[in-house]
């Protein structure tokens, strides 16, 4: 029986992504492990009782006790900018969680994979790569990644290291680095069909980011004739944009 | 196009607390237009006052959870059936 | 009560004697919904109320708008804990529109374009406590707060209040809405923080 509760969980490291985006390191005690691209809710009550919860996807691959996020600060949300700007190594929340059997990528799995990724919608995505990477999986991965500008990058470092079987393939929304060949735009049936694989190959998608920006791309993979059983989505809800 | 809802992957959290199996790949069908596919797919709508899951063929409600202090309500009445994976 | 989390706060603020139990204050407008924002094309757009008898009374847009206008300002209590004080709408009192309508009905239940309903107590609509309103603020009423008219029930949790109004039917027995048949209180007091079934 795996009914879940609120654990504790005690953030243990920080890492700032971009200037608006840190990685938060939870240790989780009894933490029962995760599938790359599950989630947990996340809980943060104040002194008087007030309390507020909110999802966040995992971002690596299980590790014992560790759970690993990567979150926006929205600006004047309401929890994201207390877990990226006032949190401190020590401090606590509570993590119900990993929950989602679906939108999850499985070692096992043989099929090509197809990661398209809208701004934070990188993290569930980059928990896959990485499970990938450490379960030595040959099956071939690309990655489109549309974010607004080049600094607007996580995991900048580690998507430009070499990762044998992976392509990653950038659209920049606002404002493309000097000579990028693609104009700064939103991400177009162009850039699927260049940069992901043809339908024929029968790949996984796996879509994720802002609801406009996944419901945009859903469609351009239908249209581009992948079949809708194959196009997984998690959507973050709505942006500023 | 809307951009207001989730998708049926944000139900995994709140209906974990009710279910031990995870029921967002659970397949279910609607009862209003008749398809079929997994609940991560709904339309979610929410989560305050409450989750609402929508079907994305006719828009139809096909489940709402409230979670209220010590209790939750869930309606499943627009579902047919949902088939749960379960081991041997 | 949970683990804190040292220094969390929340968007609340505010202390003040206007506010019902368990509620605090907001400045800007939050958004709730049940499903995709309905658009109503006014040409198309109408309201009823159906009596018990089954007698239907009929406003289009331009009918709506031929009657007495009212301006109520008052505060609002959102069930999730939300409020807003002093909130400046403009529309027709349900008084107005119930002046032909013969009933001897309790029980009114609100039903709106999208499919949303609603019950009340129909006493609670009448004597200057409910309003059908097009303008908050002193602009057209925007769809996603329920444009281009919603119930204006004030002294209930907003709930109550429903977006996208279509019609208002007269009833002899109590026939519970949408939220009230999944776990929200029946009939939702502020004051008395009638929030969930058995509050
Ligand atoms: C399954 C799932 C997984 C998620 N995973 C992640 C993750 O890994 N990393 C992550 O950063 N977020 C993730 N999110 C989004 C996250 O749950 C919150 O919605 C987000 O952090 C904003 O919460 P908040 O309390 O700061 O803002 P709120 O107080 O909820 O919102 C404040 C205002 O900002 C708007 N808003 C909400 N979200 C955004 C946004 N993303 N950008 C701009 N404006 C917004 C709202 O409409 C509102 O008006 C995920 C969401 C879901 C459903």
């Amino acid at each position: 029986m795996r009914r879940l509760t609120w654990r504790p969980a005690r953030l243990t490291a920080l890492r700032d992504e971009t200037g608006s985006a840190r990685t938060l390191v939870f240790r989780v005690p009894d933490w029962p492990g995760h599938l790359a691209g599950q989630h947990v809710d996340v809980r943060l009550t104040a002194d008087d009782g007030y309390s507020a919860q909110r999802s966040y996807s995992v971002a690596a691959p299980a590790d014992g006790d560790t759970v690993e996020l990567t979150v926006e600060r929205v600006p004047d949300g309401e929890v994201s900018p207390y877990l990226t700007e006032v949190m401190e190594p020590g401090d606590q929340v509570e993590i119900r969680g990993p929950v989602g059997g679906w939108f999850v990528w499985r070692p096992e799995s043989t099929s090509p994979v197809l990661l398209v990724a809208g701004g934070s919608g990188i993290v569930p995505l980059m928990a896959m790569i990485r499970a990938r990477r450490r379960a030595g999986s040959r099956v071939p991965f690309r990655l489109l990644y549309s974010l607004r500008e080049p600094g607007s990058r996580y995991y900048a470092e580690e998507l430009r290291r070499p990762d044998a079987g992976l392509d990653v393939g950038y659209i920049y929304t606002r404002a493309a680095p000097d000579g990028w060949p693609r104009p700064a735009g939103r991400i177009l049936l162009d850039d699927l069909a260049e940069g992901g694989w043809p339908a024929g190959f029968e790949p996984e998608c796996y879509v994720c980011g802002p609801t406009g920006f996944v419901e945009a791309t859903a469609d351009l993979l239908l249209a581009l004739g992948h079949a809708p059983e194959r196009i997984r989505t998690e959507r973050f809800g709505p942006t500023g944009d | 196009m809307t951009a207001e809802h989730l998708d049926g992957n944000s139900l995994a959290g709140p209906l974990s607390e009710i279910f031990a199996v995870d029921v967002t790949a659970a397949v279910g069908r609607c009862a209003s237009c008749g398809l079929t596919g997994p609940v991560a797919e709904l339309r979610v709508y929410g989560p305050e006052p409450g989750l609402v899951a929508r079907c994305p063929g006719c828009d139809e409600v096909v489940l709402r959870l409230v979670r209220g202090p010590g209790a939750a309500w869930l309606d499943l009445r627009g579902a047919v059936s949902l088939r749960v994976r379960l081991p041997e | 009560m949970g683990i804190i989390s040292r220094g969390f706060q929340g968007r609340r603020r505010g202390d003040d004697d206007r506010l019902p139990p368990g509620q605090y204050l907001v400045d800007d407008f939050p958004v709730l919904s049940t499903g995709p924002t309905p658009r109503i094309p006014l040409e198309r757009w109408e309201f009823a109320i159906d009596t018990e008898a089954g007698q239907t009374h009929r406003w289009s847009w331009p009918e709506l708008m031929a009657l007495p206008q009212e301006t109520p300002t008052v505060d609002i209590h959102c069930v999730t804990k939300w409020s807003k004080l002093g909130t400046g709408w403009q529309g027709v009192s349900l008084d107005t529109l119930f002046e032909d309508v013969e009933s001897a009905a309790e029980y009114a239940l609100a039903y709106s374009y999208g499919g949303y309903t609603t019950n009340l107590p129909l006493e609670d609509l009448l004597d200057g406590k409910a309003w059908i309103v097009h303008k908050f603020d002193g602009e057209e009423l925007e769809p996603r707060h329920g444009g281009p008219a919603r119930l204006l029930v004030p002294h209930l949790y907003l709930w109550k209040s429903a977006k996208w109004i279509h019609g208002i039917r007269l009833l002899d027995e109590d026939w519970p809405g949408f939220w009230e048949t999944a776990g929200y209180h029946n009939y939702g007091d502020p004051w008395r923080e009638q929030r969930y079934e058995g509050d």
